[in-house]
């Protein structure tokens, strides 16, 4: 995937302050040096950029258009307001209204805010979708709420990908940043339009201050054409909860990184993830969680459902200082795999340097149980609705979690739209 | 109702059932009794349909279909049912989720309309009641974390909110206590009727002093070796297999 088009989209739309014009300028060449991961290297090995590049995604900043009707199609029942709806990466303000707390910030007229909020971690500053992100984004999404706030009801992001006359690549920047013991929760949701071939290249940044607490839903179900990428880099302070519920049954071709720093004794990190593929749907969880100071805990359960010739990844990373003890982490993987022609790499990564630790760590990979498609076939059940059945009480276990009734609801029926598509043999 | 024809049936390649003949009439409750190893639990999973099975030869009619071209599930929902010796745990259904799409699957085979919600839970409940279970039980998972007992009167409630003109009951005795015995026993009691048919898997008597069999059937290395009335299980119970084996080779 060449460099060309992301230079010539920035030079397209300069950003009056200079001071942000040398942040995207030192972000896009960034970019440019480091150029495109390879499998070659260990945190791609299993995830081509192959179909991306053959895309040949150009950045947009022109303004798509999306009519109520079809707007209405793509929300959830029972999700309502407030929400702020971005089209091809950029804020759609008649669709939206926001609460106290938020706000669009537009490259354009940053304000000083941006300056210090903006910048990434080390480990991150040579990322290129982070960087490409950073040169190319304009308008970003602002969560910033102040000490002992709290949003009264859940915020939705949605961003709506439009069918467009060549595959484009949308840049969204979200900066959630709660203060001491504020309190929210985000829904971050991906879609498309059906023909939407776009790329959606999406970074979100957390910042928690001691004892503030983020239920963080994120649902992506980008229309079956389309490509993601996500970024979620999470800072967190003593005490602060980040409760993540991570979604991924779209797209052609998706990739999300979820990096959480727990930077301060008490803070805890609770990490839920659901995928699903089929046909040759691709799809690739990589999740770190650093704990770098004592007394911090984790917990992460990831499942996967598998079929047609759908192929997942998944790669836990959890790095333990050498003086974190007390740390308290878990994770589990589980993989559902339904057909002989769908794969899925898992790999649990753990470092550990400092004793008087607790690390728990597994992977699993099954087929439906023959017992279990017995017995409710011996109950009159056919044996496409007893597959049907079990898939979703596999599924289950994570979408009874989240904690917004209403999305649990959508889910189950996408999930069984999904589930009564799947091809695999009936036979396990 | 049920005509069982010679039937010879392998598991992994091991003959199991070595000409087997058994006849039960509309009306009837049958006892299928013999030492392990003797066939009995294979009987009930090749008449439920399990796959696994090889039927080598004979045959089996059920309400003049040829039951065994019939896959599990129109087995259920033509009226035979399995009452499992292990039921199945399953994390993440609901039991009366189940039972609902089992009860419509039935319902709809009979020409029947589906029933709706509130009146499959009215159903559900009387019969929790009859069978001595607590509400709460709706709502938690398929014989997920239930023990030996709940398990098998769950069994029974779905037999009796299913309704089938044929029971096959598979060691359902095994691991009660003599309360859960008596509940059991009050739930088999309940669907014995004219129109259907009940067959009961045991090893040991003591279910039969609380669910009398009109014919007991003794099976001994694959075939029906001694039948009987109810006195036979009382005999069995006093000098054990060992003589029918001996009748059996003689």
């Amino acid at each position: 995937m060449s460099m060309a088009p992301y230079r010539e989209a920035f030079a397209a739309y300069p950003t009056p302050q200079a001071w942000v014009q040398t942040i995207k300028e030192a972000a896009l060449q960034r970019a440019s040096a480091s150029g495109y991961p390879t499998t070659r290297d260990e945190a791609w090995k299993y995830t081509s950029m192959a179909a991306l590049e053959k895309r040949g995604f150009k950045p947009v900043a022109s303004e798509a258009k999306l009519d109520t009707a079809e707007l209405a199609s793509l929300l959830i029942p029972g999700l309502d307001y407030p929400r702020a709806v971005f089209v091809n990466g950029r804020f759609d303000a008649k669709s939206s209204r926001l609460p106290k707390g938020i706000r669009i910030v537009s490259a354009r007229a940053a304000d000083e805010s941006l300056r210090t909020l903006l910048p990434v971690s080390k480990l991150w500053e040579d990322d290129v979708f982070l960087n490409l992100n950073t040169a190319l984004f304009q308008d970003a999404l602002m969560l910033e709420l102040s000490a002992d706030t709290r949003l009264d009801v859940p915020f939705e992001l949605l961003h709506v990908s439009v069918p467009g006359s060549e595959p484009a690549s949308h840049q969204l920047r979200c900066i959630v940043k709660l203060g001491t013991h504020a309190d929210a929760t985000l829904v971050e949701r991906y879609v498309g339009l059906a023909g939407a071939k776009h790329l959606t290249n999406s970074v979100v940044q957390v910042h928690l201050d001691a004892g503030a607490k983020l239920t963080h839903l994120r649902l992506q179900d980008e229309d079956t054409q389309g490509f993601h990428v996500g970024r979620i880099l999470v800072q967190q302070a003593a005490d602060s909860s980040y409760i993540s519920h991570n979604v991924q049954i779209g797209a052609a071709w998706s990739r999300l990184d979820l990096a959480v720093d727990l930077e301060a004794a008490g803070a805890h990190a609770e990490l839920n993830g659901l995928y699903a593929v089929n046909d040759q749907q691709h799809v690739d969880n990589h999740t770190s969680i650093k704990h770098a100071a004592p007394h911090t805990t984790s917990r992460e359960l990831y499942r996967g459902i598998l079929d047609g010739h759908g192929r997942a990844v998944f790669n836990g990373k959890v790095q333990v200082a050498k003086h974190a003890v007390k740390t308290d982490s878990a994770q589990a993987n589980h993989n559902l795999l339904l057909s002989p022609g769908a794969e899925i790499d898992t790999k649990p990564e753990l470092e550990i340097y400092a004793d008087d630790v607790k690390c728990a760590h597994g992977a699993t990979i099954g087929q439906l149980d023959e017992q279990q498609l017995f017995y409710l076939r011996s109950r009159g059940l056919d044996a496409d609705a007893a597959r049907v059945l079990l898939v979703g009480a596999f599924a289950e276990r994570l979408v009874s979690a989240l904690p917004l009734p209403a999305v649990a609801a959508h889910l189950r029926q996408r999930l069984g739209a999904s589930i009564r598509q799947l091809n695999g043999p009936v036979k396990p | 109702m049920l005509e069982i024809k010679n039937l010879h049936a392998k598991v992994d390649g091991r003959e199991i059932l070595k000409g087997l003949n058994l006849t039960v009439n509309a009306g009837e409750v049958h006892a299928v009794m013999g030492p392990n190893g003797s066939g009995k639990s294979t009987l009930a999973h090749i008449l439920a349909g399990r796959e696994g099975y090889q039927v080598t030869g004979g045959g089996v009619t059920y309400l003049g279909h040829d039951l065994l071209t019939m896959a599990p599930e129109e087995r259920a929902r033509t009226g035979v049912f399995l009452a499992f010796q292990y039921p199945v745990e399953i994390p993440g259904v609901n039991n009366v989720y189940l039972l609902k799409a089992a009860f419509n699957a039935i319902r709809k085979q009979r020409g029947e309309e589906e029933l709706d919600a509130m009146d499959f839970l009215a159903l559900m409940k009387a019969k929790m009641q009859f069978m001595e279970m607590d509400p709460s039980f709706l709502n938690r998972a398929v014989n997920e974390g239930f023990s030996g007992g709940e398990k098998k009167r769950n069994e029974i409630l779905q037999m009796l909110v299913l309704e089938p003109k044929l029971a096959l009951l598979d060691e359902t005795d095994s691991g009660l206590d003599i309360d859960a015995l008596k509940v059991v026993a009050k739930g088999v009691n309940k669907l014995r009727d004219p129109t259907r048919a009940i067959v009961m898997v045991t090893h040991y008597q003591r279910l039969l002093d609380h669910v009398v069999p009109d014919k007991v059937h003794v099976l001994t290395d694959g075939r029906v070796v001694k039948s009987g009335g109810k006195d036979l299980a009382l005999e069995l119970e006093k000098r054990g297999y060992d003589w029918l084996k001996e009748g059996a080779a003689a």
